[in-house]
C-alpha cells in the first residue's frame, strides 16, 4: 500500500513539473531555431536594421519593433484610464449586485477570440477610420492618405482586448486595500472622490502596475487581431494613421510560405518577442509578489 | 462664508466630472462589448443554417458549409483538453495537497505562471519546431492538440487549485482519521467536492482552445478536407475565420463563421457562470 501511494505521488509530481518542462522546451526550441540567423546576421544589425525584406536577405526588424511599440503604446494610452475607471467603478461605486453583472461582462470580453476582434476591426473600425477620422486628420495634414489599416485601428482593438486584464487585477487590488485606510480618510473629512484618488489608488498601486504590465505583455503578444487591421507594412511609422507591421503579425503571416532561412529569421523574431514578454512577465510576477499576492 | 461656498462649488463640480468620467468610461466599455457581439451576431446569424453546418466547404470556403471545419475544431480542441485535463488536475493536486513550501515548489509555480503569459504565436512557433518538425508529426490534429494542451494547462491548474483550496481542512482530517490513505482521501473526498470548480476550469479551457488561432494555424495546417485520423491536417473555425477574412472570399460565410464562434463563446461563458454559481462554488473568480 505504501509503495502504491509513493508511485502516485511521483506521478503527480511529474504532472506538476509539466508546465516547467514545457517552458524549458519552448525556450530551447525557439532559441535553437532562431539563433543561427541571429548569429550570422549580428544581433545589432538584426534589431536596429531598418529594412525587413526577407526575400532579399535583409532581416532588420526595427520597423517591426517600432510597429509593435506604437500599437502597444496606443493601446495603453486608451486602455489604462478606461481600465482603471472600470476598476474603480466596480470596486467602489457600483452596488454589489450590479458589480457582479458588470464583472461577467468584462469576463465575456476576455472570452471573445482574438480573430473575432480582428474581423470586427476589419469590417467596422478600419472603414470608420477611413471615412470619419481621415477627413479630420486631413485638416492638419492635407497630403495624408490612409486606408484605415493603421496604428489607430490596432490600438483601439488592443485596448479593448487588454481591458479585462487591467480591470480584473486592478479591481482586486483596490478591493484588497484595508478598510481602515478608507475609514480613516473619510473620518478625516475627505469625500469619496478624494479617498479614491488620494488613498485607495495609491495603496493599490503595485497591483495596478502589475495589471498594466500584464496588459502590455498581452498587447505585445497579440497576433490575429493586429494582423487583420494594422496593414502589415514593415516601415517605421510617422503618424497614427500609418500602417505598420508588428513582430507577431509578421511571424504569423510569413511563416506559411517562408524559405528555410526566412523561417529561421522568423524564429529569431520570435526570440526577440519571447525575451520582451519574459522580462515583462517576470517583472509583473515580482511586482505581484511585492504586494503579497493579494491580486489573484 | 462666501469663500466656503465657492470651495464647495468647486468641489462639487470636481465630483461631477470625476464620477461622470468614471461612469462614462465604464459605459463605453460595456457599449463596446455589446456592439461587437451584437454586430457580429446580427450580421452572421441569418447565414447560419442547416446547410452551413452540415455541408463541406466548396471553392476554398466560398460556398458550401463548414462541416469539416467543425469536425476539425472538435478534434483539435477535444484532443488538447483530453491531454491537458488529467495533467492539470494532478498538478493542482500536487500544489495544494502534496507540496511543502520550498524553493523548488516556488520555482515550479513561477514557471506555471510564466507559461500562462507566453503569447500564442510563440506557442505556434514552438509547436511548429517541436511537434511538426522535430517529432515529425507534420501539420496534424495531434500537433495542434498537443500545442493547445500546453496552452490551456495553466488555466486548468489555476481553476482546480482555487477549488481545491475551498475544501475545508476538516474533510481531509475526517477522512484520514477514518483510516483512509492520502490518495483515497483525495479521490473519494476532496475531488468530488471540487467537481463544479474543475468543470468551470475545463469549460474556460475549452473556450480558450476554440478561440485560439495563431498557435493552431502554425501546427494544424489549413486543410479543408475532412480529417480521417489525428495525423491528418485540418482547419479549426478560428483559423477558417482568419483565412476568410484575410482573403475576402465570402462576406456571408465570414460573418456566419464569426457568429458561430461568438455563439459558442457565449454558450461557454454562460454555462461556466451557471455552474460556478448554481453548484455552490465560489471558484475561479
Amino acid at each position: 500500500m505504501k509503495t502504491y501511494e509513493k508511485i502516485i505521488e511521483k506521478l503527480i509530481l511529474i504532472c506538476a513539473v509539466t508546465a516547467t518542462i514545457s517552458v524549458a522546451l519552448i525556450t530551447l526550441f525557439i532559441f535553437k531555431s532562431g539563433l543561427p540567423v541571429l548569429a550570422d546576421y549580428g544581433v545589432f544589425n538584426f534589431i536596429f536594421g531598418t529594412t525587413w525584406s526577407p526575400t532579399n536577405g535583409s532581416y532588420g526588424i526595427f520597423p517591426l519593433i517600432a510597429g509593435t511599440l506604437s500599437v502597444t503604446l496606443g493601446a495603453l494610452v486608451i486602455g489604462i484610464p478606461t481600465g482603471l475607471a472600470c476598476a474603480v467603478f466596480l470596486a467602489e461605486i457600483l452596488p454589489k449586485h450590479w458589480a457582479k453583472a458588470f464583472k461577467s461582462a468584462i469576463e465575456l470580453l476576455a472570452g471573445i477570440p482574438s480573430v473575432v476582434y480582428g474581423f470586427f476591426g476589419l469590417v467596422v473600425l478600419v472603414p470608420a477610420i477611413r471615412n470619419f477620422v481621415l477627413p479630420i486628420y486631413k485638416i492638419f495634414h492635407p497630403e495624408a492618405s490612409a486606408t484605415g489599416f493603421s496604428i489607430l485601428a490596432g490600438a483601439v482593438i488592443l485596448a479593448i482586448m487588454i481591458l479585462p486584464t487591467i480591470v480584473s487585477i486592478s479591481e482586486n487590488s483596490i478591493a484588497a486595500v484595508p478598510r481602515e485606510f478608507k475609514e480613516a480618510s473619510l473620518a478625516l473629512g475627505a469625500n469619496k472622490m478624494e479617498t479614491i484618488v488620494r488613498v485607495l489608488i495609491p495603496a493599490a498601486k503595485s497591483g495596478i502596475l502589475s495589471s498594466i504590465i500584464l496588459g502590455m505583455g498581452r498587447a505585445i503578444g497579440e497576433t490575429m487581431a493586429v494582423l487583420l487591421i494594422t496593414g502589415n507594412m514593415a516601415k517605421v511609422p510617422s503618424g497614427i494613421l500609418d500602417p505598420v507591421a508588428t513582430l507577431t503579425g509578421t511571424i504569423a503571416m510569413e511563416m506559411g510560405y517562408a524559405s528555410p532561412t526566412h523561417q529561421q529569421a522568423l524564429f529569431a523574431v520570435g526570440i526577440i518577442l519571447f525575451v520582451i514578454i519574459m522580462l515583462l512577465n517576470i517583472f509583473a510576477q515580482l511586482s505581484m509578489r511585492g504586494m503579497g499576492g493579494s491580486a489573484r | 462664508m462666501k469663500k466656503q461656498k465657492e470651495m464647495k462649488n468647486i468641489k462639487s463640480t470636481k465630483n461631477v466630472i470625476f464620477y461622470g468620467l468614471i461612469g462614462g468610461l465604464a459605459a463605453v466599455t460595456l457599449a463596446s462589448l455589446i456592439i461587437i457581439i451584437g454586430y457580429i451576431l446580427i450580421n452572421g446569424m441569418s447565414h447560419i443554417n442547416l446547410e452551413f453546418l452540415t455541408q463541406e466547404p466548396r471553392r476554398m470556403g466560398k460556398e458550401g458549409g463548414i462541416f469539416s471545419v467543425i469536425v476539425g475544431t472538435l478534434m483539435v480542441t477535444g484532443l488538447g483538453i483530453l491531454i491537458a485535463t488529467p495533467i492539470g488536475i494532478a498538478a493542482a493536486i500536487y500544489f495544494t495537497e502534496y507540496s511543502k513550501e520550498g524553493k523548488g515548489v516556488t520555482l515550479i509555480r513561477f514557471f506555471t505562471e510564466i507559461l500562462a503569459g507566453i503569447p500564442s504565436i510563440i506557442f505556434g512557433l514552438f509547436g511548429f519546431a517541436f511537434f511538426v518538425i522535430f517529432l515529425g508529426m507534420g501539420w496534424s490534429v495531434i500537433s495542434g492538440g498537443l500545442t493547445l494542451a500546453i496552452m490551456v494547462l495553466p488555466t486548468l491548474i489555476r481553476a482546480t487549485e482555487e477549488s481545491l483550496k475551498t475544501v475545508p481542512m476538516s474533510y481531509r482530517e475526517g477522512s484520514l482519521s477514518l483510516g483512509a490513505t492520502k490518495w483515497q482521501t483525495i479521490i473519494k473526498v476532496i475531488l468530488p467536492c471540487c467537481r463544479p470548480g474543475i468543470l468551470t476550469g475545463l469549460i474556460l479551457g475549452i473556450g480558450r482552445a476554440i478561440g485560439e488561432t495563431a498557435a493552431v494555424m502554425l501546427t494544424v495546417g489549413g486543410s479543408l478536407r475532412l480529417p480521417s485520423s489525428i495525423f491528418d491536417s485540418t482547419r479549426t473555425m478560428s483559423v477558417h475565420l482568419y483565412v476568410l477574412a484575410a482573403e475576402g472570399l465570402s462576406m456571408e460565410k465570414t460573418y456566419a463563421t464569426a457568429a458561430l464562434l461568438i455563439f459558442i463563446v457565449l454558450l461557454i461563458n454562460t454555462s461556466a457562470n451557471l455552474i460556478s454559481s448554481k453548484l455552490g462554488g465560489n471558484n475561479g473568480n
